[in-house]
């Protein structure tokens, strides 16, 4: 079996831009790099709003949930909007 | 599992984008859900606190090792690749590749683990206890609560390797492989919070 079927050039894909979000929340988490001199609470909400954005693509695309039925999907969607969201809000508070 | 659901093929490599099936089965969406709550509740209460005591709870941030968290977000990450492509290779018949892929992914469970175990080691050698603070009673409880899930997890990786070794496999082993993979992704996902919230966040 060729390594394209076992991973599609889409999966892959998101494998490695979830690799590089990693990387660029260590360097916003930590002030380093390119985002040193930031405003930390500015960071930290990127930190957590990119958190988020990375569980989602894992939900969607290697769990599949993209290719499932709508309400599934949309327990899914609702699951990371209103909890990111009550998190930011109480980051913020 | 949907009525309409057939047994899938030996040879059927991914689903058609418009045809819309549950990956597993409804029990295994109520369980992932259910535990997806619980974190989220848990998520709420680590911030809430951090709101309380901003200070302590920086002051303490700033003595984790952020690397440890880096290498197992990666670890994980690369765990679930290798449980997609196993997952896929199972299903297009490739059960030998599949086999090993799941094994691979029981590697990267076992790494995390160890790397876990270096850190809380680190920890308290430095004399951070649960007991210290709220910072650290909610890092060893919620990080500890997810190292069970990883172990959990662990179980299931070596499950689905052996499943991988059977013949074509029915609907309910269909079911077993795509939720077993769910509940490994669910670890991904619930680690990439925590990993932003105790490593992370300032």
């Amino acid at each position: 079996m060729s390594l394209q079927k076992l991973v599609p050039a889409r999966v892959a894909l998101v494998w490695l831009v979830l690799v590089g979000a990693t990387l660029a929340s260590w360097q916003l988490g930590t002030g380093h790099g390119i985002f040193s001199g930031d405003d930390p609470r500015a960071a930290t909400v990127a930190v957590i709003l990119v958190a988020f954005v990375k569980g989602r693509l894992v939900g969607l695309h290697f769990m599949e949930l993209r290719d499932a039925p709508i309400a599934l999907r949309s327990i899914f969607e609702g699951y990371v909007a209103i909890v990111s969201t009550v998190l930011v809000a109480l980051y913020l508070r | 599992m949907a009525a309409t659901d057939p047994a899938l093929p030996a040879d059927r490599m991914s689903v058609p984008r418009r045809e819309h099936r549950i990956p597993g089965e409804a029990g295994t969406w109520v369980f992932i859900f259910g535990d997806l709550t619980v974190f989220a509740f848990m998520f709420g209460v680590f911030l809430y606190y951090r709101g309380q005591d901003p200070a302590v709870f920086e002051a303490a941030r700033a003595q984790m090792v952020q690397g440890y968290g880096v290498v197992n977000t990666l670890v994980l990450l690369t765990s679930s690749l290798l449980v997609v492509a196993g997952v896929r290779a199972v299903r297009g018949g490739a059960r030998a590749i599949g086999e090993r892929l799941f094994l691979a992914a029981t590697g990267c469970g076992l790494l995390f683990a160890s790397v876990k175990y270096f850190e809380y080691h680190d920890k308290l050698s430095h004399g951070f206890k649960p007991a210290t603070n709220d910072f650290w009673m909610y890092y060893f409880t919620f990080t500890g609560v997810h190292l069970f899930h990883v172990i959990i997890g662990i179980g299931m990786l070596i499950g689905l390797s052996r499943l991988a070794r059977r013949g074509t496999l029915d609907v309910r082993a269909t079911a077993l492989l795509e939720g077993g993979a769910c509940f490994w992704h669910m670890v991904d996902l619930l680690w990439i919070v925590l990993f932003a919230l105790f490593y992370l966040a300032r």
